[in-house]
Formats: C-alpha cells, structure tokens, sequence
C-alpha cells in the first residue's frame, strides 16, 4: 500500500517522498509562468493556462499525501465552492470588476485565517508542533503572522468591497484620532505576536493571546480602509492584492510548503508594485493614500470652484462634422464613460470614423477606472482591438498631432493644472496634454461636476473646446447619427 | 525544509515576482490581479491539510471551510481570468 508510506506530515518531514516537494516547486513555477504570460496579450492565454495547471498539481499532490479518508468532504466542499465561484465568474459585469477582486481578496484573506485557526487547534496536522504537542516558538509567529494579515485582508477587503459596490458612501469617514488607534492597535498586535511566541511552553492559557492578534487585525483592516475616498481605490484594491499574498506566503512558512510560499512572493510584489505604479500616476505618496482622507475635499469643494468664463456649447451635429474632417482622433476615455455604459456606442462610433480613412486611437490614463487596468478591460470587452489602445507615455507626444482629442467620461486626467499649477491638488500627476490638439471635445453631463479631485479645468474654456454637454451613450449614439 | 531554505525560497521569489510584473503589460493589469487571486488561493493546501488532519474535529470543519471559500477563489478567479483575457484581440487585418 504505497499511501500508509506516503501519508506523512506527521511524523515529519523525513517520511515525505521526493517527488513532493518537486511537484510542489513544479506547481510554484507553473505560477511564475502564469504572471509571465501577461506581458503580452498574445501569450496570455496560455499563462493562465499554467495558473491552472500549477493549482491542480499543488491540490491533487496534497490530497495524495494526506489521509485520504475525509477525501469524500473535501470534494464536497471543492465542488461547492468551485461552483460558486464558477457562476460568478460567468455572469459579473466587466464594469463590476473591481468589487468582484475585493470580495475574492476578501475570501483569500478568511481562508488564511482560518487555516492559522486550524493550525492553532491541530499543530500535529501541520507538523509544526514539538514531541510534547506545543507548538514551535517560529511557528507560532509564522502563523500569527498569517492569521493577522489574512484578518487585515478579509475587513480591509469587506469595506472596499462595500464602498465599490455603493453597499457605502465612497467619501471617507474619518474618525477622530484614527491615528493613534491604528498606531496603537497595530503596536498592540505586534506585542501580542511576540509575547505569544515567547510565552512558556506547555502554558494551556497563552491561546487567548492568538484570539486576540486575530481580532485586533480584524479591526484594524476594517479602520484602515473607512477613510479612504472613492479616488484611491485603485490603490486600495492593489494593496489588498499585496496583502492577500503575504498571508499566503506566511501560512507557506508554517507549512513549509514551497508553491504556498512562491505564490505569497509572486502575489505580494505583484500588488505592491502595482499599488505603487497607481500612487505614481496619481502623484500621491503610498503613506498619504493610507492616511486616507482623501476625496472629503471633492464633495465640499466642489460648489467653490465655479467659474463665470466663457464655455462653447456644441451639438452633436458639429461634433460629428469636425470628427469625420480629421486626420486624427484620440479618444480619452474615463470613469465616466463606464458609469454611463458608453463603451460600446464609443466603439461603434470609431468603427464609422475607422470606415471614413480617420485614425482612431484610446488613450488610457493609469488610473482610469477604479483598479489598475480596468478601462483596458472595458475596451476590450466592447471589441476595441487592443493594439489601437495606448498607454499615457506612449500616445501623449501624438495629440500636438491630432485633430480632434475627445474626452468622454475623463476630467482630472486631463487637467494641465496638473503641470502648472502647484496650489492644485492634483499638481504633479502625470496628465494628458489635450490642450495641444486642434480642437478638444468634452462630453460631460453639465458644468457642475468637476471630477474627484474638485478642481476647475482650464480645457473647458479654450478657444479650441467644446463642450457636449450630455449623458455620455446619448451623446454619442447621437454624433454617430450625424456620421453620414 | 529548514527555516533559512525555506526564507531563501521566498526571499528569491520576491526577486522573480518583482520583475515579473514589471513586464506585465500595463493593459492587462486587471486581469493580473484576477490571476494573482487565483493563485494565492493556494491556501488551499493548508486549509486541506487541516481538512484531512485526523484528531480535532474543530480544525477539520474550519479547514472544510477554508476549502469551500478557497474554491471559490480558485474556480472564480481562472474563469474570470480567462473570460477577460478571451476579450483582447488584435485589430482585424483585411
């Protein structure tokens, strides 16, 4: 019976065979080439092809080596869950996306904590506990460690799962003192971790001090995150991305299994790096955005920033004459436009203009979109081939060049205040310079919204500017109308 | 696996992942984390060592649950991957 000689973790890691940790290594590479594949569109595919591929080796291998007896539960539960997430998976909204990665980061997050609860209750399951069934003193942090930060990433994930679904205002509630209570719960949850290693072994009464790290990080995931505003959610969710592959890596470290801990790296730079490419692109510094607060500003200020200067009103009639003149058209589009569901009248609109010899581009702004690369998505969905879609550094020389540059659903993106004006909040974010092209089209619903940052834009009143004022899909099925 | 193998696993792999993801083209950033979802679900593994672990019954329901919210992540993330990633095409060449 090959199994009673392959079914080990308790007694050690000498009675593993080989090929164990082998497939488990194999399952981490798999991954590796999961990420790699994503650098291209073309090869894509075929990455997440290996994603899963390094799931089924890493499940299957486990299930293999362990008392097969519960296997019929354990298919139960997979089949259950699976299907759930299958389901979801088929009918969520491309626009829904980024609720939909909170609410997984969430259940990444739960799932780490209650393996550290399993672990707590069960070392010898784990192998991580000594000859008198105390659990080693660097287990013990590892798995703290993991349940904290799985906490974190479970309350953190609910809120922002909550304020991007308009389940809660996006604007930040700020509490008094917020400061000094996360400070001091995060402080209070270092202690803990540190007294809970040390604390004597073969103590029955240290256990409540590992209750106490999860709830603590329970609370201070879900502080963290209530006063962020709507605007740096992008960053929120890619941190949460972060957080989500540190608790993975942790529980790796308790397990010692080396695919848990490859997938924790992996996961963990990919969320760390891309929160840090959003925080870029929006001039903001990781530590203010964590502050939060943000976007309190918007709301209030929003009536302050009125002005009396001359606009130019279009009709979608001109817009349509000017369009199908040009030479050249780079569409902006924003957050905007996907509220408006506009993405595919805007594509039908190129699709005539593509027809009439016009070159049509997108330019997409880093943080167009409430998570990294969402607007890219949107695009996609709506069959913008992507290789007419550019990035901010690739297409922002053109618009000296272009014709027509045509805003939908955009406004801080293409704020030159951004450049010149250093009182701006949002002065330093890279933006597009719009304001170079012939003639600038902006398709706003009125004069009133002045986008999340609340600040006046100068585009509105160039000679060059008109301004279409509108809902965005009405607006649009309109000018294609007048596209003869 | 000793403590300073296992750190130097990780301590690599943060390396790998960095300039992965720097490669990762700026356009397929959602479907990144949708993937990197999926993947960290290799919690999994835990949550079905406890599962199978014999002895606490209460470590073996929250395992079975571990496993339940993991599939989800698993199942759902690749298939929202993929169905993202079926979207891109090339521009039609006549």
């Amino acid at each position: 019976m090959p199994f009673s000689f392959l079914s080990s973790g308790v007694e050690g890691i000498g009675a593993v065979p080989v090929w164990v940790p082998l497939a488990y290594l194999v399952a981490g590479v798999f991954f590796i080439l999961a990420l790699r594949g994503l650098s291209s569109p073309s090869t894509s595919r075929t990455g997440n092809r290996f994603g899963m591929a390094g799931m089924l080796i890493a499940v299957v291998t486990t299930l293999v080596t362990h008392d097969i007896a519960s296997l019929p539960e354990i298919l139960v539960a997979i089949a259950l869950g699976g299907s759930i997430g299958w389901i979801i998976a088929r009918r969520i909204e491309m626009t829904a996306m980024p609720q939909l990665v909170a609410a997984f980061h969430s259940l990444v997050g739960l799932a780490a904590v209650l393996v550290a609860l399993a672990a707590f209750f069960n070392p010898t399951a784990f192998g991580i506990a000594d000859a008198a069934g105390q659990i080693l003193t660097v287990s013990r942090i590892e798995m703290a460690l993991g349940a904290a930060i799985g906490a974190i990433t479970f309350s953190g994930s609910v809120i922002a799962f909550a304020k991007l679904n308009g389940n809660m205002s996006g604007s930040p509630i700020m509490l008094p003192g917020r400061h000094i209570i996360n400070l001091g719960t995060l402080i209070a949850i270092i202690v803990l971790t540190g007294l809970y290693a040390v604390s004597p072994l073969g103590g029955a009464g240290e256990g409540w001090m590992f209750w106490a790290i999860v709830i603590a990080a329970f609370i201070i995931g879900f502080l963290l995150i209530i006063p962020i505003g709507g605007a740096d959610m992008p960053v929120v969710v890619s941190m949460l991305n972060s957080y989500s592959g540190w608790a993975a890596a942790a529980m790796g470290f308790t397990l010692g299994n080396t695919a848990m801990i490859i997938t924790g790296a992996l996961v963990g730079s990919s969320g760390a790096i891309l929160s840090y490419i959003m925080c870029k692109a929006m001039n903001r510094s990781f530590i203010s955005v964590i502050a939060g607060g943000f976007g309190a500003e918007a709301s209030s200020g929003g009536d302050g920033v009125k002005s009396d200067r001359p606009w130019k009103r279009g009709s979608a009639e001109d817009a349509a004459f000017l369009l199908q003149e040009a030479e050249n058209v780079i569409i902006v589009p924003g957050y905007g436009m996907a509220v408006a569901q506009a993405q595919h009248a805007l594509r039908e609109m190129g699709d005539v203009l593509k027809e009439k010899g016009v070159n049509v581009r997108y330019a997409i702004h880093p943080v167009a979109g409430r998570m990294p690369g969402h607007m890219n998505v949107l695009l996609a969905e709506s069959n913008v081939p992507y290789d007419e879609v550019f990035e901010l550094e690739d297409i922002n020389s053109e618009f000296a060049q272009a014709d027509v540059a045509f805003i939908i659903g955009a406004n801080d993106v293409v704020n030159p205040a951004a450049k010149t004006d250093k009182s701006s909040p949002i002065y330093g974010m890279p933006v597009f310079d719009v304001e170079k092209a012939k003639t600038v089209m902006f398709i706003k619903r009125s004069m009133g919204g002045v986008g999340y940052a609340g600040v006046d834009n100068d585009v509105f009143y160039m000679d060059q500017t008109m301004m279409l004022l509108a809902d965005a899909k009405k607006m649009v099925e309109e000018i294609i109308k007048h596209l003869d | 696996m000793d403590f300073i193998s296992i750190l130097s696993i990780f301590v690599m792999a943060c390396f790998v992942g960095y300039y992965v993801v720097w490669s990762v083209t700026p356009a397929l950033h959602t479907p990144l984390m949708a993937v990197t979802n999926a993947i960290s679900s290799v919690i999994i593994v835990g949550a079905l060592v406890a599962a199978a672990g014999a002895g606490n019954p209460v470590a073996k329901w929250l395992g079975l649950a571990g496993v339940v919210l993991a599939s989800v992540n698993i199942f759902g993330g690749f298939a929202v991957t993929a169905r993202m990633l079926a979207m891109y095409k090339k521009k039609e060449r006549k």
